[in-house]
């Protein structure tokens, strides 16, 4: 096992040779420029004026009455431009692309949010985008295919496979290994072969450190426990990562238990995952006994997949975060919950965090804290969440 | 050795060796086993086991969806490894390689795998999602093993050449164009740059792939290189015509090698 970008013993660079200098070039550029005053300076700069960080740290005071435990704070991301955290992420990668010379950018995107992320920072430096998204979440996250399409993108329906999000790597990974030499892979999330998923922790960490800031602002002390969800991880590994060394702070990490982990419906990777080599790394995934890699499923477009970033498997493994597994009736519900409470449309995913949350923070005394990373808006999810209730709306 | 042996009887005939690989279990091992006995008879002188895996990331339309249409039938593993083991009765010479995803070692059990590699007569992998940075995951027991584990160069592999021609084993896969599997109408590598590095590194037989769709090709991109490696076409093939593919299978592959000779 080589060394090379490992947590633990996960992570690494399991990719075809086609594309290893293109990795290895990244990696260069990302070390070349993550501690550069310059670049640094500038991605603050877009943060600021462009993504409307930092972002609010909001404390929901109904909601922490009505649970009658730990004080909640919500970590307002959804409240970024383009609705989500994922944008922290997309700025970081295009600035490094633009310095790398790369004018067309490919992403892959589940739920949708990481793809409009793409294409709005994509028309902003005037670059081409293409990005990939499951047939299936195209049919259940139309708004967001066709935002994609309005801010230039052209998206590509992949039909492949399972026709979501993991069919949506495996091309992006496809068109990658054949326009090598022009393109940039802005991966979404903590996962892929190294550098990314530390590249992309990286960019999302500003959420951890906000927070932390804004605790010890509003509190005078830092807060007991995080929470947010897991899908490949991103939005929380940039929440846990600034507080990995304060012991005293609980990670949780709430993944999709869709119908029920005790079912074949679900997406709870650490729950049931195995480990396993795929998409380019070594982590934990869910998968048979022969290594076809299983299909998964959630209400939630973006936390569909049968895998997670390697550092959520080393924090897991090192006991460091624990992770729960959220229906999606519980995410529904909380889903709801927040909308009426707090006045609050949660992104379906993050969703799952805020269920967690409603399960954790009455356990918990009332001069604690509880931050629960509330990574996106829910606009999006309407819809979706009407079909559950069996409520029709006219969606054409 | 077997598989560099393969290399030298064509080369002491002042021949190119022919490469085909084939999609293990679409259409049942049967048929797949019609397959390869007809690839041998046609003149194929190493088979390409490939093994279906749920996401080939590396691969054109045509191997996906015959992977697919493979996994659907209850293709496996060890239903492919009882297939070897029983062709290996029949077919005594004609080195068997195994083309397969890296999960599917690791998942399996790397010392369970080479095992049975070596009961049931395989002689080496071919990993394509496994770069030479990353290939001690296997190498020990394919060692242990004395299984080959064949590397690949690309086109954009530039200044890793030297080194990965320098641990390579049994042949060097050279991957004659960018991008997935698949067959091409045309190629724009430069290959004369291409070659004259790789020949310039390469201590074993070279053979190139990907793209290849007929003869006339075969022909052209023999002569870069000590063989040429056939896939996707071959693949097309057994999609179109099934259980019937046995007959088309050989006609194919015994024009490849007629073109290759010509």
């Amino acid at each position: 096992m080589s060394k090379i970008g490992r947590f633990g013993e996960y992570g690494g660079q399991y990719v075809p040779e086609i594309v290893m200098n293109a990795v290895n070039e990244l990696n260069e550029a990302y070390e070349k420029y993550k501690n550069d005053p310059e670049f640094l300076e500038e991605l603050h700069k877009y943060y600021r004026e462009y993504a409307n960080r930092p972002s609010l740290l909001y404390y929901a005071k109904k909601m922490t009455q009505d649970l009658g435990g730990a004080k909640i704070y919500l970590k307002r991301e959804d409240l970024n431009h383009t609705g989500a955290h994922k944008i922290n992420n997309v700025l970081g990668q295009i600035l490094l692309a633009k310095r790398m010379g790369k004018k067309r950018i490919i992403a892959e995107t589940g739920a949708g949010q990481h793809g409009v992320a793409t294409a709005t920072v994509a028309a902003l430096f005037d670059m081409e985008c293409v990005v990939y998204m499951g047939a299936e979440d195209v049919e259940r996250q139309s708004l967001n295919a066709y935002r994609m399409e309005l801010l230039g993108a052209k998206v590509v329906a992949v039909e492949s496979g399972t026709r979501t999000l993991k069919d949506a790597i495996n091309e992006a990974m496809r068109d990658w290994a054949t326009n090598i030499e022009t393109t940039f892979y802005c991966i979404g999330s903590v996962m892929g072969p190294h550098p990314y998923p530390e590249m992309v922790r990286d960019f999302q960490k500003i959420i951890g450190e906000e927070t932390k800031q804004q605790m010890k602002e509003q509190e005078g002390k830092l807060p007991d426990c995080v929470v947010a969800c897991v899908g490949g991880g991103s939005n929380a590994m940039g929440a846990f990562y600034d507080f990995i060394k304060d012991e005293g702070v609980r990670l949780v990490g709430a993944e999709a238990a869709g119908l029920g982990v005790d079912t074949d419906q679900h997406a709870a990777t650490i729950a049931k995952g195995t480990k396993g080599i795929f998409h380019g790394m070594k982590s934990l995934f869910l998968q048979n006994e022969e290594g076809q890699i299983d299909p998964v499923y959630s209400i939630s477009a973006g936390l569909d997949y049968p895998g997670i970033g390697p550092e959520h498997a080393y924090l897991h493994e090192t006991g460091r975060a624990d992770y729960v597994d959220i229906t999606d009736e519980q995410a529904v519900q909380a889903f709801e919950y927040l909308s009426k409470t707090e006045g609050i449309i949660p992104a379906i995913e993050s969703a799952h965090a805020v269920a967690a949350a409603m399960e954790i923070a009455p356990k918990m005394k009332k001069d604690q804290s509880i931050v629960i990373c509330l990574s996106g808006r829910g606009d999006k999810d309407v819809y979706q969440v009407a079909r559950y209730r069996g409520v029709k709306l006219d969606e054409n | 050795m077997k598989i560099r042996e393969a290399f030298k009887n064509r080369k002491e005939n002042g021949q190119k060796a022919l490469i085909t690989y084939i999609v293990s279990g679409d259409y049942g091992y049967e048929t797949t086993k019609e397959n390869i006995r007809q690839m041998v008879k046609a003149g194929a002188d190493i088979i390409e086991i490939g093994v279906p895996f749920s996401d080939p990331i590396a691969e054109g339309v045509v191997i996906q969806e015959a992977s697919q249409h493979s996994l659907a039938g209850g293709t496996t593993l060890v239903g492919i490894f009882n297939m070897v083991k029983e062709l290996r009765t029949e077919i005594k010479d004609t080195p068997f390689v195994m083309m397969l995803y890296l999960n599917t070692i690791y998942r399996f059990g790397t010392k369970r795998f080479f095992d049975l590699c070596n009961e049931c007569g395989i002689e080496g992998v071919i990993v394509p999602d496994m770069p030479f940075e990353e290939k001690d995951e296997i190498q020990g027991e394919a060692s242990a093993h004395q299984v080959d584990n064949i590397s690949l160069v690309t086109p954009t592999s530039h200044d890793r050449i030297a080194k990965i021609a320098e641990d390579a084993e049994g042949f060097l896969y050279c991957v004659s164009s960018i991008g997935v599997t698949g067959t091409r109408s045309e190629f724009t590598t430069d290959f004369d740059a291409f070659f004259d590095v790789i020949k310039k590194n390469a201590k074993i037989p070279c053979a190139v792939g990907f793209g290849i769709s007929g003869p006339q090709q075969a022909k052209t991109m023999s002569q870069y290189c000590d063989g040429v490696i056939v896939g996707s076409a071959i693949v097309k093939l057994i999609s179109k015509y099934g259980t019937e593919s046995p007959q088309k299978v050989y006609e194919f592959t015994k024009s490849l090698r007629d073109g290759i000779d010509a």
